[in-house]
């Protein structure tokens, strides 16, 4: 029973990195009918933004030019990255994504996987080989809780997470922006018959999905202190098959099988042996997929109305 | 108010509009009639811009061509709201919230909040259904949000594609009732239609669309009267 609930604590928190990412996929798709293939690597700039970010806070504080906690730290690192890596991502959209708007969906597919490329390796041009290590912004403490061991570090981590999930939900109800975002995906066409300008929802889409993802990179890079440029793409295409798993476009469903997703693998390779794991984990998916091909929460139709 | 000259589109190799010139003065409620593939839906997504004139037309409305305006501006800032055929509808929002979405460029809240009181007024029936999900409405109530949303987002002209289709004849004499209303509250109304009788006694002019052209125009009675019209249009 203890090691179970210790497999649980060490599941929210994979949980929470891929149901951070799948959203960006499922709310790109549900408005612009698009896999944002280069989504992974959006997600590898939000951490390297971060670090730089908590880097210079960091030297600001040794200067003495402000002193600041280390959690104080971390919190503006994630504010400040989360804002960077939005206009990231709106980027990638006006530039790769915008002009292929009406061209057949494989052209944008491909468009994807070559911004994450160009994302790669520019990276690997300007920063060179070498892995970076985030810094340790907050010192780890251990809290036995029943036999369980829990981190600070866990419990932050599940927490924002839940609590970025948890704005975004609020956003995407109680807004005119989310409620444009929720008419575009159910009727693309008609959305500037509202006056709603077309190209500002979509860069918000991209905006919000970016902005999940730098705060899942700061995360990462909180738990797992190392960096390098080819860090987006496993767990890139992870939070995609979560993306799928919850049933393309939903936003409930992308956090949803985030979780599952974590759950899946921590649960798995408790049974097996560790170099099974994502075999086994990805053979249930394939499964689970075989008996509700659109997801768990996903329509039983894929093509939207769109003229 | 509006003046439309010379108005070509094409699809691909396709031409579906030869080149039609027509206008429409402030307050007027014109009407294009015409057989199903004449035209009609693609005169007024051309002139709202969700289709791309070919060079050479002219829509001008104010003395701006509307040609140079994308998509949302020509609603918001123009002021022509445009009441899709098949109307359209958010099906996963709810009622209030088409309505609140078409008013997304506007700043004006207090007159927002009368205009919906004013639609709510003229449809009580979207009233009853506010909170309900718009896919949970019936034809009739679907067509009564498409007109709502259409009235809130902009008010100068409201282009309405084929109002009638689907609406059993009572909705459908209620539906031009609330027409009518929104046309004496200064909206200049351009109406097409396939049911042509329909749109005659509605409108003071109309325009006869065949194949991409505008083969006949005047004022509905004249119309009404014509026999190529009545023949063509009217069943004889």
């Amino acid at each position: 029973m203890v090691s179970f609930f210790q497999n649980l604590v060490n599941a929210l928190q994979w949980g929470s990195f891929y149901a951070l990412i799948a959203l960006g996929y499922s709310m790109v798709y549900g408005i612009l009918m698009l896999f944002n293939f280069a989504h992974g690597d959006i997600f590898m700039v939000g951490a390297y933004i971060g670090f730089f970010v908590a880097t210079g806070l960091l030297a600001l504080t040794v200067s003495g030019s402000i002193a600041l906690p280390g959690w104080l730290v971390l919190l503006l690192t994630i504010i400040i990255a989360m804002a960077l890596n939005s206009i990231v991502g709106m980027l990638v959209e006006r530039i790769g994504y915008r002009p292929l708007r009406d061209a057949p969906r494989a052209s944008a597919a491909i468009t994807g996987l070559m911004i994450g490329i160009i994302l790669e390796t520019g990276n690997l041009a300007l920063l060179g080989a070498q892995r970076l290590s985030f810094p340790p912004l907050i010192a780890t403490e251990t809290y036995n809780i029943a036999g369980v061991n829990v981190t600070n570090k866990k419990i932050m981590i599940v927490g924002v997470a839940l609590f970025l999930m948890l704005v975004l939900h609020l956003f995407i109800t109680k807004t005119k922006w989310g409620m444009a975002m929720r008419a575009m995906a159910y009727d693309f066409a008609i959305i500037p018959l509202m006056g709603v300008p077309i190209n500002l929802i979509a860069a918000l889409t991209f905006g919000l999905g970016s902005a999940l993802a730098a705060a899942a990179g700061i995360l990462y890079g909180v738990a797992y202190p190392i960096l390098d440029p080819y860090m987006g793409i496993l767990i890139g295409w992870k939070a995609f098959v979560a993306a799928i798993l919850g049933g393309r476009g939903s936003i409930l469903g992308a956090a949803f099988a985030g979780f599952l997703l974590g759950f899946i693998e921590i649960f798995t390779a408790t049974i097996f042996p560790s170099t099974f794991r994502d075999l086994i984990a990805y053979s249930i998916i394939l499964i689970i997929l075989t008996f509700r091909p659109h997801g768990l929460f996903g329509e039983a139709y894929s093509a939207r109305l769109r003229l | 108010m509006l003046s439309v000259k010379n108005l070509q589109v094409s699809y691909g190799k396709i031409t579906a509009l030869h080149g039609i010139t027509f206008n429409i003065q402030k307050g007027e409620i014109v009407c294009i009639i015409g057989a199903n593939g004449a035209g009609k839906t693609t005169t007024l997504r051309a002139i709202s811009q969700l289709v791309k004139a070919d060079a050479g037309s002219e829509i001008i409305y104010d003395g701006k061509n509307l040609v140079d305006y994308p998509a949302d501006k020509i609603v918001s800032e123009l002021g022509i709201s445009h009441v899709p055929e098949g109307r359209h509808i958010f099906g996963n929002l709810t009622v209030q919230e088409n309505l609140t979405l078409s008013a997304f460029a506007r700043k004006d809240r207090d007159a927002v909040a009368k205009d919906m009181e004013w639609v709510f007024s003229i449809f009580p029936r979207l009233k009853e259904r506010q909170w309900q999900k718009a896919e949970t409405l019936s034809g009739g109530e679907q067509q009564m949000l498409a007109v709502g949303r259409a009235f809130i987002s902009g008010r100068n002209i409201m282009l309405l594609d084929e109002p009638s289709m689907g609406l059993a004849p009572l909705l459908m004499m209620d539906m031009f009732a609330a027409l009518k209303k929104i046309n004496e509250e200064g909206t200049t109304i351009l109406l097409v239609e396939q049911n042509a009788r329909l749109a005659l006694k509605f409108a003071q002019r109309g325009y006869v669309l065949e194949s991409g052209q505008i083969v006949l125009e005047g004022p509905s009675a004249d119309l009404l009267a014509n026999p190529d019209v009545k023949k063509a249009y009217l069943g004889g």
